[in-house]
């Protein structure tokens, strides 16, 4: 832990993977690396953020990465309070400005926010004192979640660059598609979307990814696939016309998988609708599944970004 | 093995390759074996069953690219079997059936099920268009991939336009993955809704709802921007106005993936024909004024309209038998879509093989047929023809289950003699 004492993080708050550089991606995952196999050990407690404040804003259901928030917190000596929408003040109509100038006042650390809205970690920054760690917005980014697959594929592959990342579902709607095409631009490799045409944005290719629209052809040699979620909302002929559609073009079963790597990692963000994005073969076989890695992998990296975000000279 | 057989002595006219001239057709095992001049007495191959057709013309068979069929579900109208006799005796070897039946086509299980039906009891090929929305409802789009699996050649929704843009916007997205045709009523259904003519004097006249002429071009004109959007085939199936004329007119000089349709009542019929308030004369657009017929027959002079096909839509006595507001829309129309088209021939607005380009090559292009024009190898799907014949109309003698025709009484010059199915005879006069 220590001999990464002295290392600066050089940004004062994480609100998306596009302003980081390949330097500070590869600060952070060594950092979390040394943090996931530290949680591994019976002895998982440390102090590193004794008497810090951390505020974990969630303004939209979340269970799995406020729990992972709130871990990497406590297992780093945080104090860590949770505040949800059905218990603050913006049910009473509070604005989001004021809401951040309120908690402002009681001198938090770090801010961990998650929002509906594309952008409001990045307005809560400029209004606060402390560091803002963006849990995910809109569809814009998940930057946490970026990192922890960026982690999990190093630790199994060895190395990001040059691997080709397929990344199938609905991309449009994506944060993690947003931040997982940032990152593994960034770190050099190949970077693929696959999905209906109602699910992935034409000018995706801009954003420096390859667009396909058939499994077949988009999963074609994949050193990852990378699965997402589909709103349920979105599966009854609004943009997809039924569940047993979507899942014979685009749920991945083994047929489809042939046509990646034969050692290709399967991922996946959850939680899992199985039978619609994934079948359960495929996600339960811990050979080609990476799924639980990448939960353990969350709280690593979030303390990591805890750590940095949080070092004095800031 | 059967032994070949050959039409001979004919006036040969295939649209595709722009051939007009006297030669004969080889056929075995229901296939074009050959075609051409040399298709002849004395050329033929030893055992040949010879038809000799007098000098008559003998072209594809039409493909129909719109007609509702009516069964499973509403049988009292139609069956495939009666709108197959129909088909026959007016030349179309190939119907496409809309998915408005009961159920609708919306599930690739009904796509099988009335296949195979079809093939069992109609005369004359069917491809069907699976629905664009579930249930026709216009609220969610239906499964386009299973049923493009299942073999539907276009998605629509028939008679119903979209009113929701969204829903059209996802659906073209959406229909470009499986490459499948949207076929479109192109009329504003706000605009439209309540309305049973076209607005003008002699709505006013007659004191009925109408529906303004631009509804069409409104609806028109959003989707030609959707289709720019996303890239998807568009087809509108039945125009009847100058304004979305002129629309497509823009799209097509733009280069945009849009065809365009026109039903023989839009080219031959104008709303005078709604006077006395002829419930046989409700269609859906309505019979417009005859500025905007002159300029559908403009739009097929100058290639503006791709396809001619018959709008055949079936309905009961019952439901014509009403007030002009309370009847239904809708004419039956395979077996007059040629002699009728004819008269476009017969006043020289458009020359034969142009004309028989828009109810053959056009619409199975459309659909992507192998169908609709003289090709070795290609299934025999052919009609004889004679193009002065004089012949009336007669609805009661029309074999389609229902009767409502809008041309009971007209004249007509030009008539189908023998029309054949994989080389076999399923109609002559």
């Amino acid at each position: 832990m220590t001999s990464l004492d002295t290392n600066r993080f050089a940004h004062r708050h994480l609100l998306d993977i596009a302003r980081l550089g390949a330097g500070d991606i590869n600060q952070l995952l060594d950092l979390a690396e040394s943090y996931a196999n530290l949680s591994r050990t019976p002895d998982k407690k440390q102090s590193i953020l004794r008497g810090k404040t951390q505020i974990n804003l969630f303004f939209e259901n979340s269970t799995r990465t406020r729990t992972s928030f709130e871990l990497a917190g406590k297992r780093l000596g945080a104090d860590v309070i949770n505040m949800s929408v059905g218990s603050s003040s913006v049910k009473k109509g509070e604005t989001l400005i004021d809401t951040a100038m309120t908690l402002n006042a009681m001198h938090p650390d770090v801010l961990v926010i998650r929002h509906s809205d594309s952008g409001a970690p990045h307005l809560l920054s400029q209004k606060v004192d402390c560091a803002v760690i963006n849990g995910g917005d809109g569809s814009h980014e998940h930057p946490t979640q970026a990192l922890l697959d960026a982690l999990t594929i190093r630790r199994r592959k060895g190395r990001l660059e040059g691997l080709t990342v397929a990344i199938c579902g609905d991309i449009q709607h994506s944060r993690v598609a947003r931040s997982n095409i940032a990152l593994l631009n960034i770190m050099g490799a190949r970077v693929r979307v696959v999905g209906p045409t109602t699910l992935v944005p034409s000018n995706a290719n801009k954003l420096g990814a390859e667009v396909f629209y058939t499994m077949a052809e988009g999963l074609k040699d994949a050193d990852i696939v990378m699965m997402l979620r589909l709103q349920t909302e979105r599966m009854q002929g609004s943009f997809v016309p039924s569940i047993r559609e979507y899942f014979k073009f685009f749920g991945l079963d083994k047929e489809k998988l042939k046509h990646a790597k034969p050692d290709a990692l399967i991922m996946h963000p959850g939680p899992m609708n199985r039978g619609v994005e994934i079948d359960s073969e495929i996600a339960d076989d811990l050979n080609i599944s990476a799924i639980s890695e990448q939960v353990e992998m969350g709280v690593a990296v979030r303390m990591a970004c805890l750590d940095l975000l949080t070092r004095e000279g800031k | 093995m059967t032994a070949p057989f050959a039409l001979t002595n004919a006036h040969l006219l295939d649209p595709a390759t722009r051939t007009e001239g006297s030669g004969g057709v080889l056929i075995k095992d229901g296939k074009i074996l050959d075609w051409g001049p040399e298709i002849k007495e004395g050329t033929l191959p030893d055992g040949t069953e010879v038809q000799d057709c007098n000098g008559l013309n003998l072209s594809p068979g039409l493909v129909d690219a719109h007609a509702y069929l009516c069964e499973p579900g509403k049988e009292h109208r139609e069956t495939m079997a009666t709108a197959g006799a129909a088909a026959a005796a007016g030349g179309v070897t190939t119907i496409n059936a809309m998915a408005a039946t009961e159920p609708v086509i919306d599930d690739p299980a009904l796509v099988e099920l009335v296949s195979r039906r079809a093939k069992t009891t109609c005369p004359v090929n069917i491809c069907i268009t699976g629905a664009l929305t579930k249930g026709l409802e216009g609220s969610e789009m239906a499964e386009f991939g299973l049923l493009a699996d299942a073999g539907v050649v276009a998605v629509s929704d028939g008679q119903f336009a979209i009113g929701n843009i969204n829903l059209m916007r996802r659906a073209l997205a959406y229909s470009k993955m499986f490459n499948l045709p949207v076929i479109v009523h192109a009329e504003e259904p706000n605009l439209a809704a309540g309305g049973v003519m076209t607005g003008g004097q002699m709505a006013t006249l007659m004191g009925l709802k109408s529906i303004p002429t631009c509804a069409e071009a409104i609806l028109v004109e959003r989707d030609i921007r959707l289709v720019e959007m996303t890239g998807a085939r568009w087809h509108a199936a039945h125009l009847s106005t100058a304004d979305a004329l002129n629309s497509i007119r823009r799209a097509k000089a733009q280069g945009l993936s849009v065809t365009a349709g026109t039903a023989p009542h839009y080219h031959a019929l104008n709303d005078l024909e709604v006077g006395e308030y002829r419930t046989f004369a409700r269609v859906s657009p309505p019979l417009r004024q005859e500025e905007d017929r002159l300029a559908v027959i403009e739009a097929l002079k100058d290639g503006t309209i791709d396809i001619i096909s018959s709008q055949h839509l079936p309905q009961s006595a019952d439901s014509k038998r009403l007030p002009f507001a309370q009847a239904k829309p809708g004419v039956i129309g395979l077996e007059t879509m040629l002699p009728v088209s004819l008269r476009l021939f017969h006043n020289k607005d458009i020359g034969l093989l142009d004309l028989l380009h828009t109810m053959t090559v056009a619409p199975a292009k459309l659909l992507g047929l192998d169908a609709g024009q003289l090709k070795k190898g290609a299934a025999a799907d052919l009609i004889l023809f004679d193009t002065e014949i004089p012949w009336q109309v007669d609805g009661d003698s029309l074999k389609s289950k229902s009767k409502n025709t809008a041309f009971d009484g007209h004249l007509l010059q030009g008539r189908v003699k023998e029309t054949f199915v994989g080389g076999a005879s399923v109609f002559k006069l």
